[in-house]
């Protein structure tokens, strides 16, 4: 059971990991701010994600893994708010040149 | 070597290459994103070194609340850029001079260290249960070492006052013109609506669990004073006159209440900001309670600025 649960933990941790990995290229390699912001958000959604997935069996019981998740709930909440608001400004700034 | 070392050997040189980028930055707004970065990363470092008060105060001062003045500070000196003038050679050499004298200081007070530590935190730990608290940094906050945490919250103050002596001579006791780092816009109000309630429960929370678990006034007078922050940058509520008596009063409520306590101290126990031992916990939680507020409202306001402009009746 514990040997399931590790390898669990690894393979979720991991491919989280490869997300933050995938999201990061993105941002340094495309070429404008949309395509930059879409690379984020999945490092927000799956990166982070998969890494509390993959966490939660760790977690100190039930309170510690709702905690991981309201984690997960809040930097997705901020990532994507944070995200309109630099789109509309790169819009606005875009259509006034 | 281990592979968590290597890690953390990676880790420090991340943080000084953040350093050196943020010294290096040409421009005001990249080193300022810099040093946030470099403030989030610190408080990463702390928690590897088991220090999470001192983590959580460098997450919330250090990222967050010194990142929006120095933000504020880059809006107002872009609006009076164009003098445009190369400091002269004196000021230069001048500069220079300071800074590798405190460079120099600085590397001899850490190169010259004693052997071994000289540490407190023993005798923090023998005396704690004395204290009524858990929380080993909050018991030396607010008993072992109480009059600097009492100085240190008139220090806040004294800033506070330092801020507001820049208003010009019209719109004294008038609003603060809150640097506006974004025009409000629908996804904004929805986050200021959003997170308020969910913040503020955080921020007792942090006040509260402070007196057995890291956490403490104020870790979570500065989440009160970010979902302030939030609500008057979205407009939901206006920036308040500094001339509001309800205003000052919440300002000075913490320090008072707590020089109070410590006077109170003569009475009932036998010196300045001793506690009964009987009441200890209630008046310690009592002193914090207040000064997660007066902290909140004080960070909030040094963050809005100078009052400019005269509230229109």
């Amino acid at each position: 059971m514990t040997l399931t649960l590790n390898i669990f933990t690894i393979v979720a941790v991991s491919a989280g990991s490869f997300f933050f990995m995938a999201g990061t290229i993105g941002l340094l390699r495309f070429p404008d701010t949309m395509t930059r912001l879409h690379a984020l958000t999945k490092v927000d959604n799956l990166g982070l994600g998969l890494i509390v997935f993959g966490l939660l069996p760790r977690a100190e019981g039930p309170l510690g893994a709702l905690k991981l998740l309201c984690i997960w709930v809040f930097v997705q909440l901020s990532g994507a708010i944070v995200s309109q608001l630099v789109a509309q400004l790169a819009r606005r700034d875009g259509q006034q040149r | 070597m281990t592979p968590p070392f290597i890690l953390e050997i990676a880790f420090v040189i991340l943080i000084l290459a953040i350093a050196v980028g943020t010294l290096v930055a040409r421009a005001a707004f990249t080193a300022v994103l810099l040093f946030m970065i470099y403030g989030l990363l610190i408080a990463i470092a702390w928690v590897r070194l088991s220090a999470v008060d001192v983590a959580l105060t460098e997450a919330a001062i250090g990222g967050g609340l010194t990142g929006m003045l120095l933000l504020g500070a880059v809006a107002r000196l872009r609006e009076s850029e164009g003098s445009g003038e190369e400091p002269g050679l004196p000021t230069l050499l001048a500069a220079g001079t300071l800074c590798v004298l405190v460079s120099a200081a600085l590397g001899t007070l850490v190169l010259s260290r004693p052997e071994v530590a000289p540490s407190l935190a023993p005798m923090v730990m023998d005396n704690l249960a004395q204290s009524a608290l858990g929380n080993p940094v909050a018991a030396v906050l607010f008993v072992f070492r109480a009059f600097d945490t009492l100085l240190e919250k008139v220090v806040l103050l004294l800033a506070l006052i330092g801020v507001w002596s820049l208003a010009p001579d019209r719109a004294w006791g008038g609003v603060p013109g809150l640097r506006l780092y974004a025009e409000p816009s629908s996804i904004l109000v929805f986050l200021a609506q959003l997170l308020p309630p969910i913040g503020i429960m955080i921020g007792i929370y942090m006040f509260w669990t402070g007196a057995s678990y890291p956490g403490g006034a104020f870790q979570g007078g500065t989440v009160l004073a970010a979902m302030w922050l939030l609500v008057m940058i979205a407009r939901l509520q206006p920036v308040p006159a500094i001339s509001l008596r309800r205003i000052r009063l919440l300002l000075v409520v913490g320090p008072v209440i707590f020089v109070a306590i410590g006077l109170l101290g003569f009475v009932v126990a036998d010196a300045f900001l001793a506690y009964p031992a009987d009441y200890a916990k209630p008046l310690i939680i009592t002193a914090e309670a207040t000064l997660t507020l007066s902290i909140g409202v004080t960070l909030g306001l040094l963050v809005a600025g100078p009052p400019d402009r005269i509230p229109q009746p």
